[in-house]
């Protein structure tokens, strides 16, 4: 005899369901926010700098690349144009703090964002990644002509100077946990927007656009706003790199930078949150490893091997595939 | 020396001519992609290595085996081709029908892995090819000197242009291609290998590219990364002629490299970036490209 299932019941067992996967995912975060935060005991904190900075760049493309499903080939624009307004401001203006000219950096980024979106919101698919890569490539002559970033030398000795005027980020700890905290909160805005009405929206518009259109949607104006959103962090992703190295230099704005940051997204798992996490981690080791090597010649093969490969074969990515076994085999 | 907003006539015409040379040979690669892209919708990001792999089929065949230009002129693209052939067939072809991005990232992949193993092997400083023998010297034409060589590029890649045109526009095997990209199971019901003829396509792309390396190979450096950044500056000329049609794609190119060259010579700085200015100016006005019928 079948018993009558309550609704309330139901109901119950799936908010019961929800709250368990909640106190999960809270674990899975504390434990990785333990190991980001002790992690420059174990590693050089300059290498971690690096892998947290590719990876904002990575998260920041995969929200227009993983969510929204534009494929934009200049976010290297975004990067060089980060890294070189907060150099040449930092390097020229002592009374700037350091936040400053990552703001500012920042700032820059975000407008020559809205100035790409505007200009390539209307083409769809490849047109898409054409068109942004050929204004990159606009981006990089600019550069490659201008006085200020030091052509072809790149721009060098940008200090670190001084958090808030207190804070001294000469320091590679300090300027470590600087750097953890601005990655968290974008991780955070990133997922904070992925999962709000805003993001559901971005999401239709990725699985159907003229459905999403036919729904009375102003597609455009919510592509944009994704676009300059990631151009943003792109930016601050620069911003922040140029001051850990103190350096920017034209390897930033080569198309090559916008291709890695694809292969990033792709690896790790385009249209997951950790994804690009994971594959900026992954890509940054695999180049170290391979330059400290006998193949250190080889890195462009290998890394356009792995791109082939992850598109032929695996293309969720790490964390896409894991996510696929983990819901196949553990309910 | 007769003067043209304050440029002699000679240094205006030879830029001219540059240009018009450099834009056949946006117009062939521009042309290959289009065909690529128009039949097969597969965006082919490896085309500038395609374009590097012929002029540098050509100089070590010569180097090798002696192969003359007008030899390497068949054999290089021959050769190629047969290699996009095999990259359409173990590649391309397991992706065949998915988003056209995936295509994309692919053959940026199979670039990155040509261009990097060649990098390794012959340097990027440039391989030497010299001229054959009968393209030596040139015509004076009064107001400028015309080196052989570089009328006979222009006349050739015309030619070349032309001829794709005529065939894909105007013959019944351009008409088995069209069909074929409209409705492939209809095309494979009338008892037409779409598969083989995809594979042909692609080939047939590829080698346009190739062929263009081949004329490229005596007056440009042969390196492993020369097709990487003509790539992209290709890539701008088929947003400005959009990408749905092949007569545009050869006009366009080579109006853009006419554009370069009279850049080069009244404003050097801006030579590069013209023809990305341009897009940005076409984009504005008519988003759809000047030739292009998609919206």
């Amino acid at each position: 005899m079948n018993q009558p299932v309550n609704p309330a019941d139901i109901h119950k067992a799936i908010v019961e369901q929800q709250k368990i996967q909640d106190r999960k995912k809270l674990m899975v975060n504390g434990v990785l926010l333990l190991l980001l935060l002790a992690a420059p005991f174990v590693m050089y904190p300059v290498f971690l700098m690096k892998i947290l900075c590719f990876a904002l760049f990575a998260v920041a493309f995969n929200l227009l690349f993983g969510f929204t499903g534009l494929l934009s080939f200049g976010h290297a624009a975004f990067l060089a144009t980060g890294g070189y307004t907060t150099g040449y401001l930092l390097s020229h203006f002592s009374g700037l703090t350091t936040e400053m000219g990552i703001i500012a950096g920042t700032a820059t980024a975000t407008l020559l964002g809205l100035a790409f979106a505007l200009l390539s919101i209307r083409r769809q698919g490849i047109y898409f990644a054409m068109v942004t890569l050929a204004l990159a490539q606009l981006v990089f002559f600019f550069f490659v002509q201008s006085e200020f970033t030091g052509g072809e030398d790149g721009m060098h000795g940008i200090p670190r100077g001084e958090l808030f005027g207190l804070i001294n980020l000469e320091d590679n700890l300090n300027m470590y946990y600087f750097v953890l905290v601005v990655f968290i909160a974008c991780y955070l805005l990133v997922q904070r927007i992925v999962s709000s009405p805003y993001g559901q929206i971005l999401k239709a518009i990725k699985q159907n656009e003229p459905r999403a259109v036919s729904l009375g949607y102003n597609v455009d104006r919510y592509k944009i706003l994704a676009f300059v959103i990631s151009a943003a962090l792109a930016g601050l992703a620069g911003s922040m790199k140029s001051v850990v190295f103190q350096l920017a230099s034209l390897n930033d704005a080569h198309w090559h930078m916008s291709g890695e940051v694809i292969l990033m997204t792709l690896v790790g798992g385009m249209g997951t949150l950790l994804g690009p996490v994971v594959g900026a981690t992954f890509v940054v080791n695999i180049e170290y490893q391979l330059s400290q090597g006998p193949l250190r010649d080889w890195v462009d093969p290998i890394l356009g091997g792995i791109f082939v490969l992850t598109v032929l074969a695996f293309r969720s990515g790490i964390v896409g595939e894991l996510q696929k076994f983990m819901r196949k085999n553990l309910g | 020396m007769t003067m043209i907003f304050g440029v002699p006539l000679a240094v205006l015409s030879g830029q001219l001519l540059i240009g018009i040379i450099n834009g056949a040979f946006y117009a062939l690669l521009s042309l290959g992609l289009a065909v690529i892209f128009g039949l097969l919708k597969i965006i082919n990001f490896a085309h500038g290595a395609m374009y590097m792999l012929g002029a540098l089929v050509t100089v070590v065949l010569f180097d090798l085996l002696g192969v003359n230009y007008w030899v390497a002129l068949f054999v290089a693209p021959v050769l190629v081709g047969a290699f996009g052939m095999l990259i359409e067939y173990f590649l391309l072809r397991r992706i065949a029908g998915q988003d056209h991005i995936y295509s994309l990232l692919l053959t940026f992949g199979v670039a990155l892995i040509i261009q990097g193993v060649l990098t390794n092997i012959y340097g990027v400083s440039g391989l030497r090819y010299s001229m054959p023998d009968m393209f030596k010297g040139g015509i004076n034409l009064g107001f400028m000197f015309l080196p052989y060589y570089r009328a006979w590029v222009i006349v050739v890649a015309l030619l070349v242009c032309f001829g794709t045109w005529f065939i894909i526009e105007k013959t019944k095997l351009g008409s088995y291609l069209r069909a074929g990209t409209e409705d492939s199971q209809l095309m494979q019901g009338f008892g037409i290998n779409v598969p083989l003829l995809v594979s042909l396509t692609y080939g047939f792309g590829v080698m346009l590219a190739a062929f263009a390396g081949v004329l490229a190979a005596p007056i440009y450096s042969v390196t492993p990364v020369m097709g990487s950044n003509i790539l992209i500056v290709v890539f701008a000329v088929v947003v400005i002629g959009g990408m749905g049609s092949i007569g545009g794609a050869i006009i366009t190119g080579i109006l853009m490299g006419v554009i370069e060259g009279l850049t080069k010579t009244f404003y050097p700085p801006a030579s590069s970036a013209v023809i990305f200015l341009v897009m940005v100016l076409v984009l504005m006005i008519r988003p759809t490209g000047l030739f292009g019928k998609e919206a």
